[in-house]
């Protein structure tokens, strides 16, 4: 072939040594993972206990669910700030139904249309971002101020007298009270959600197509994919993923208190998750198994806090801080590979 | 020297290299370049894809410190830690992407950060004084007023340049400048070379295209493997001991032989009063086996009318049939199935996903057929890409990032995928934009076995030669509609190149 010798330079220029070749960048997560991981075991024995851990998993469940499914909104291109939100509202759909209908069939239609209605919100965010063309920081934070209000307006119909949404129907607790194997359920739903969403995002041809998206839309496009309806079932999953997740904390609670504050936390905890774990926010890089790394990495470090009684006030310091260093390392990285 | 035609505040600067070198993650890009650039000449560097060249003028512009060696300024030793630095001592660097501000006019953007203020606001009219003193100085035709992103890249480029005069430079670096440009706009640029080069100022030009170095410079260095072959006067070279120094050989024929269509080819693609935006009522017809080349000046519609072939703009009207099959539908995914398949113009915003691997790249297009039920299997795509890849001559692990291959590779990667898809019309637009010597004759004989094996391919390019080189016939587009059709002994350059720029009002006898 005529090219051998413009192709040999590239070649050598670009075959790397063994050192060079261990993605360094992608492992970014694990060391400082591994690191609080080895030194909270040591600092307090209370730690790695089965109670410890098992309790610390829980908690998270439903976080996590949010979480990896956001993972794939992110890696598509968008970003989605409603999760909180529809967290909140699938929680108060699901409550009111239970005490409105009573009884099982309460329940079942209260987990049903919980999800459901995280499920639709979820649709109208990706039509919303992607067809109407609104940037989806935007679209999903108007969004997010609309589901707020909406719940507000659907718990008043739960609720007996003044205070909060309570439910305290067993046959719906049982979700959270049961423990197969002896690890609760939510962390059981979690998991399995967790390796569903990274299977499909690893090799599915749909997961090869929201990288595609994220990474370049247009050629992605022009590839022939179906770029608006990847985003948007990316959007449906955290939807539904956020659907699921109030469902279930409402079981473990069980009642909703009546604040956006706790909205606004999980969506900033989920973002803060994805990113420590090293899935870039411009889309197109990330994994799923990072974003299970990121979230336990903070959990960890809050349970740390707790067990080494240092002051809460800290926790948000300390995370603010490691966010910046986690998305600071991934723009230097970037700059360094070009 | 030539000093009485320098002005006043281009002090004429004396750039020397001795023994530089640059190495990235340990392996040597730059080695032992001993280099004078003499003052108010232009100095062309040529050389393939990976050769230095880019390495070796980013060095000179501060982008890049030398690892060994040592950089000269008028007798200064010098090493520049910033762009900035290397401006201060009036050495500026037109980048490939241009760094202006869309939203501001040509004057804000030519005085942006040094605007002229009294109490301190800008003073509009101090501003538009100092431009249009400057502009003339350096022999600029352009409004002061124009809102740059609504400018051609061309212009653009002035407006570039217009900064750097206005911040004293006198040595002005361009990389690639009109690899993004038309046959007009290239021509414009080359009299903005010429001018600068006349009003005293040194200008390093970077550049794929021999026929332009030889052109406009007056001494070309070639660089092979990061090391300096030679460095003569233009006037001694021609294109073919340039390649000869770049390649280390010769390259024979630039474009393989036209293989002739056979006579009872079938149409394989017709187009019928298709009407798009940027597309006003065109129809042709494409047989199988026949390369047509789409030719025309940027901004003509020969990437719309390609894109409405595609399915990939709205159609407002007319028909697309690709082997009699009625493209209905004008959807990427209808043009697909129907096995017509194309290349974009950009490789990079609309070809390649480039943070991801060669092999994913490879087979995006085609990935359905290689994941019964929506799941990938690996086996065989991993074999898919490999045997596509290998058509394309592009070696190597397909697990790296496309982003890691030389732009003539990335290009070929685009051909794999190709030829997984393309099964009846391939539409190549800018084939070989951004491409080095080396690999375009590559990608042309790819183009070429395509038609062979019975596919009807659109050649879209920017160079006349290359259509000419490829082409079996011409059509000539101009204000998206084809105005002028050449076959055989027409082919000439002068044909398409009078009915690209006819006049639109005499263009009724085109």
């Amino acid at each position: 072939m005529s090219n051998t010798i413009g192709m040999k330079t590239v070649e050598v220029a670009k075959t790397p040594n063994a050192w060079q070749r261990i993605p360094w960048r992608s492992l970014a997560i694990v060391f400082p993972f591994l690191a609080v991981f080895i030194a909270l075991g040591i600092g307090s024995p209370a730690f790695l206990s089965f109670y410890n851990v098992s309790n610390v998993l829980d908690r998270q469940s439903g976080i996590m669910i949010v979480a990896v499914a956001s993972t794939l909104v992110l890696i598509a291109g968008g970003i989605d700030l409603s999760v909180g939100a529809i967290y909140m509202l699938s929680a108060v759909v699901c409550g009111t139904l239970i005490l409105r209908v009573g009884g099982v069939e309460g329940v079942v239609a209260g987990v049903v249309v919980g999800v459901l209605a995280g499920l639709a919100v979820g649709v109208v965010n990706g039509v919303v971002s992607t067809y109407l063309k609104i940037n989806p920081l935007i679209a999903t934070l108007a969004m997010s101020f609309i589901i707020l209000g909406l719940t507000k307006l659907i718990s008043q119909f739960g609720k007996e007298g003044i205070g909060q949404l309570r439910v305290d129907v067993e046959q719906f607790t049982w979700i959270a009270k049961t423990k197969p194997l002896g690890v609760s359920l939510p962390t059981w739903i979690a998991f399995v959600i967790v390796v569903i969403l990274a299977v499909v995002l690893w090799r599915s041809t749909f997961g090869r197509y929201v990288y595609a998206a994220g990474g370049n839309a247009e050629a992605a496009r022009l590839a022939g994919i179906r770029v608006n309806l990847v985003r948007i079932s990316t959007f449906a999953l955290s939807g539904f993923a956020a659907g699921l997740a109030g469902v279930i904390d409402l079981a473990r609670v069980p009642s909703v208190p009546e604040s956006d504050a706790i909205a606004t936390s999980l969506t900033f905890t989920v973002l803060a998750g994805i990113v420590v774990g090293g899935t870039s926010i411009l889309g197109g890089e990330g994994a799923v198994w990072r974003t299970v790394l990121g979230i336990l990495f903070i959990a960890m470090l809050y349970n740390g806090f707790t067990l080494l009684r240092i002051d809460p006030l800290f926790q948000g310091i300390a995370l603010g801080v490691i966010i910046l260093l986690a998305v600071g390392f991934d723009a230097w990285s970037r700059l360094r590979r070009r | 020297m030539p000093t009485e035609t320098a002005h006043a505040d281009a002090p004429q600067l004396t750039i020397e290299l001795r023994g530089v070198g640059k190495s990235f993650g340990g392996t040597p890009v730059l080695q032992d370049i001993d280099l004078t650039i003499t003052p108010g000449s232009v100095h062309g560097l040529v050389g393939e894809n990976g050769a230095g060249k880019s390495t070796l003028s980013k060095i000179v512009a501060g982008l890049y410190t030398a690892d060994e060696g040592t950089l000269v300024v008028d007798g200064d030793e010098v090493s520049f830690g910033s762009p900035r630095e290397a401006l201060d001592r009036g050495i500026a660097a037109i980048a490939q992407e241009l760094a202006l501000v869309p939203a501001l006019t040509v004057a804000e953007n030519v005085f942006l950060g040094r605007e002229p203020r009294s109490f301190g606001f800008i003073n509009r009219r101090r501003l538009r004084r100092a431009f249009v003193e400057l502009a003339a100085r350096a022999g600029f035709d352009l409004d002061p007023d124009r809102i740059v992103g609504t400018m051609r890249i061309a212009d653009q480029q002035k407006v570039e340049i217009l900064r750097a005069l206005a911040r004293g430079a006198s040595v002005i670096i361009m990389d690639e400048p009109t690899a993004a440009l038309s046959g007009h706009d290239t021509e414009l640029l080359h009299g903005v070379v010429r001018q600068l080069a006349a009003s005293g100022r040194t200008v390093v030009l970077v550049s794929h295209y021999l026929h332009e170095v030889l052109e406009l410079c007056d001494d070309v260095t070639i660089l092979r493997d990061g090391r300096l072959i030679r460095t003569a006067p233009a006037a001694d070279e021609t294109e073919a001991t340039l390649i000869e120094g770049m390649l280390g050989r010769s390259l024979g024929s630039v474009f393989p032989d036209k293989v002739p269509v056979p006579a009872d080819a079938e149409e394989v693609l017709v187009v019928r009063d298709l009407v798009a935006p940027g597309v006003n009522g065109v129809s042709f017809s494409v047989r199988a086996g026949e390369i047509v080349g789409l030719a025309g000046l940027v901004g003509a519609g020969r990437s719309e009318i390609a894109h409405a072939i595609f399915g990939a703009v709205p159609r407002e009207g007319g028909t697309v049939t690709a082997g009699g099959r009625d493209l209905a539908s004008p959807t990427i995914g209808a043009a697909l199935r129907g096995g017509v398949f194309l290349i974009p113009e950009s490789r990079k915003e609309q070809g390649l996903v480039l943070q991801r691997p060669i092999r994913e790249n490879v087979t995006l297009s085609n990935l359905a057929e290689l994941a019964p039920g929506g799941w990938i299997r690996s086996g065989a795509e991993r074999r898919e890409a490999r045997t596509m890849l290998d058509a394309v001559t592009v070696t190597g692990d397909e697990r790296r990032a496309v982003s890691a291959l030389s732009g003539g590779n990335q290009q070929k990667v685009l051909f794999a995928r190709a030829l997984q898809r393309a099964r009846r019309v391939l539409i190549a637009d800018e084939p070989t934009r951004g491409v080095d010597v080396g690999s375009r004759r590559s990608i042309y004989d790819l183009i070429v076995a395509q038609a062979r094996a019975g596919i009807g391919v659109v050649v879209i390019s920017s160079e006349v030669e290359e259509v000419l080189g490829l082409a079996h016939r011409i059509l000539v587009v101009r204000g998206g509609r084809i105005v002028a059709e050449f076959e055989g002994a027409e082919l000439t350059e002068e044909n398409i190149l009078t009915a690209a720029f006819a006049d639109p009002i005499t263009s009724e006898d085109a």
